[in-house]
């Protein structure tokens, strides 16, 4: 399935500054090993020692936080939007 | 001010606009140098001071003197006997930020810290994602600064809070979902546009503010630790920055090392820390918000793993309040000490009841309730349930036959 990540601005250095990026993938799990093939290292700054993903990164799939969905086992279909994007503070 | 440095991993950063780790997207937090600050912060240097939060200078993150709200804070810790009679416990404080100054909530603390390092890093347009009481106190403060700001809250707010971020001419922006929704838009606006994101990309300056009002509270009880101190949580982040003002008092001597305690509070209809807390974990599943605690109703609490962790490490504990619960707390509050607060203060002090008739805050000790915004803003959340006034032609005998109906009312109650 053909979905586009948006990529903030911590990890595009990895991307060649690229924002957005295409991906063909079943879940989101797929989506992140995708990611990591054409941009070596992205993984790591995403999931954990324990194979989750880091504590501090939230990832939303068309604005939904996936822990409200399956998590990596997210499904995606074609034109899904994905934003991976830091906890932010406030109130 | 040292640097910035990741909470998760340490690598450290330049004290620039940024506030994420690029390894691991860990909260970067201000570094300091406590042996030099040691020198200057001593307990007579501080007396002799001006009366806002900007005496405790060294441990506030500017580079040099404050441009941006300049009168926060040094708001009253009130000796609350009537409410500590009514919960049943020895003594009691509260720490009034419902008159901080200018706009009437702790945001002033916060938002005074970011807009004067904004300055300092040459930004014009400053900007936030809030639930109401940060909106306000950046409009007021950019305004008064001369800046332009952005404010983007949910747009299903109190008419209060709405009115109180338009009326200073910011460029206000209702997002038609939840705070959560909002915050994740900011993250991605702060990335696109060179402007100052009070909580996104100035996180680590305006996060500090917060430690103001621990400052004070120690400072004011006559430099000592509170036994109990309960602070409501959104994100989580004015209870670990409490806890850290504690500590760097401690730290350099200004107040005695005691066994304190500091306890979470948040509305049922929000609770991802508190039932994290009770559950005895150490990380929390999101939710989506439905309470009348607006400013407390984030679902993905960003300090809400470090919140917890304040909570383990200091024997608190965390509790959470019904809607109704709310409602009876602010009235409990007004009714025994005089203060109107908003929402937030409602939870704080509702769960501060429940803490002490479960124990977890003894009876015979000493608790500090953190109230963190005024009532006047959120008057819709007790329009109805606080009565209404009993209307009379300007009669004498039609007010004492009032007065005389009231006396029987209270003679057969």
């Amino acid at each position: 399935m053909a979905a586009k990540v948006r990529i903030p601005t911590p990890l595009r250095k990895l991307t060649n500054n690229e924002e957005l990026v295409e991906v063909s993938a079943a879940t989101i799990g797929d989506a992140i090993s995708e990611l990591q093939n054409r941009f070596p290292g992205i993984k790591e700054r995403l999931i954990d020692d324990t194979g989750a993903i880091r504590r501090f990164v939230n990832v939303y799939v068309n604005e939904e936080d996936i822990r409200f969905l399956q998590n990596q086992q997210t499904k995606l279909k074609d034109g899904d939007e994905i934003s991976i994007i830091p906890a932010i503070a406030g109130g | 001010m040292k640097a910035l440095k990741c909470r998760e991993c340490g690598r450290e950063y330049p004290l620039g606009a940024t506030h994420v780790c690029e390894f691991d997207f860990g909260p970067l937090e201000v570094v300091y140098d406590y042996d030099q600050i040691k020198e200057s912060l001593t307990r007579a240097a501080l007396v002799s001071r001006p009366q806002t939060m900007w005496r405790y200078r060294e441990l506030l993150p500017v580079a040099g003197e404050p441009t941006v709200g300049q009168k926060v804070g040094f708001t009253p810790l009130i000796k609350a006997d009537r409410l500590a009679e009514a919960l049943g416990i020895r003594e009691a404080w509260v720490k009034n930020d419902a008159v901080n100054y200018p706009t009437l909530s702790f945001k002033d603390r916060v938002v005074s810290v970011a807009l004067s390092r904004a300055k300092e890093l040459g930004f014009t347009t400053v900007a936030c994602a809030s639930t109401g009481n940060l909106a306000n106190s950046v409009a007021a403060n950019a305004a008064s600064a001369g800046l332009h700001a952005y404010v983007f809250i949910p747009a299903d707010l109190e008419q209060g809070k709405i009115v109180n971020s338009l009326v200073y001419g910011s460029h206000v922006v209702g997002i038609k979902g939840h705070y959560d929704e909002v915050n994740r838009l900011c993250a991605e606006i702060a990335g696109k546009y060179g402007w100052a994101f009070v909580n996104v990309n100035m996180r680590p300056y305006y996060a500090e503010g917060s430690k103001s009002m621990g400052f004070e509270i120690a400072e004011q009880l006559g430099w000592r630790l509170p036994q109990h101190t309960v602070v409501p949580m959104a994100s989580g982040s004015l209870l670990t920055k409490i806890q850290k003002a504690y500590q760097e008092f401690t730290k350099l001597g200004l107040v005695a090392a005691t066994k304190h305690h500091v306890h979470g509070a948040q509305a049922a209809g929000c609770n991802p820390i508190s039932a994290a807390q009770k559950a005895g974990l150490d990380f929390f599943k999101p939710v989506k918000p439905h309470t009348i605690a607006k400013s407390l109703a984030i679902g993905t609490p960003a300090d809400g793993f470090y919140a917890l962790k304040v909570m383990r490490e200091t024997g608190g504990s965390a509790e959470d309040v019904t809607d109704d619960e709310i409602r009876e707390a602010i009235k409990l509050l007004a009714e025994t000490e005089g203060i109107f607060a908003e929402t937030a203060g409602g939870v704080t002090v509702g769960v501060a009841k429940k803490l002490i008739a479960s124990g977890k805050i003894p009876a015979k000790d000493s608790v500090v309730l953190c109230i963190t915004g005024n009532g006047l803003k959120t008057l819709d959340a007790v329009n109805g349930h606080v009565g209404h006034p009993r209307e009379i032609r300007p009669s004498l005998r039609e007010f004492e036959s009032l007065l005389a109906s009231e006396t029987n009312s209270l003679v057969t109650a």
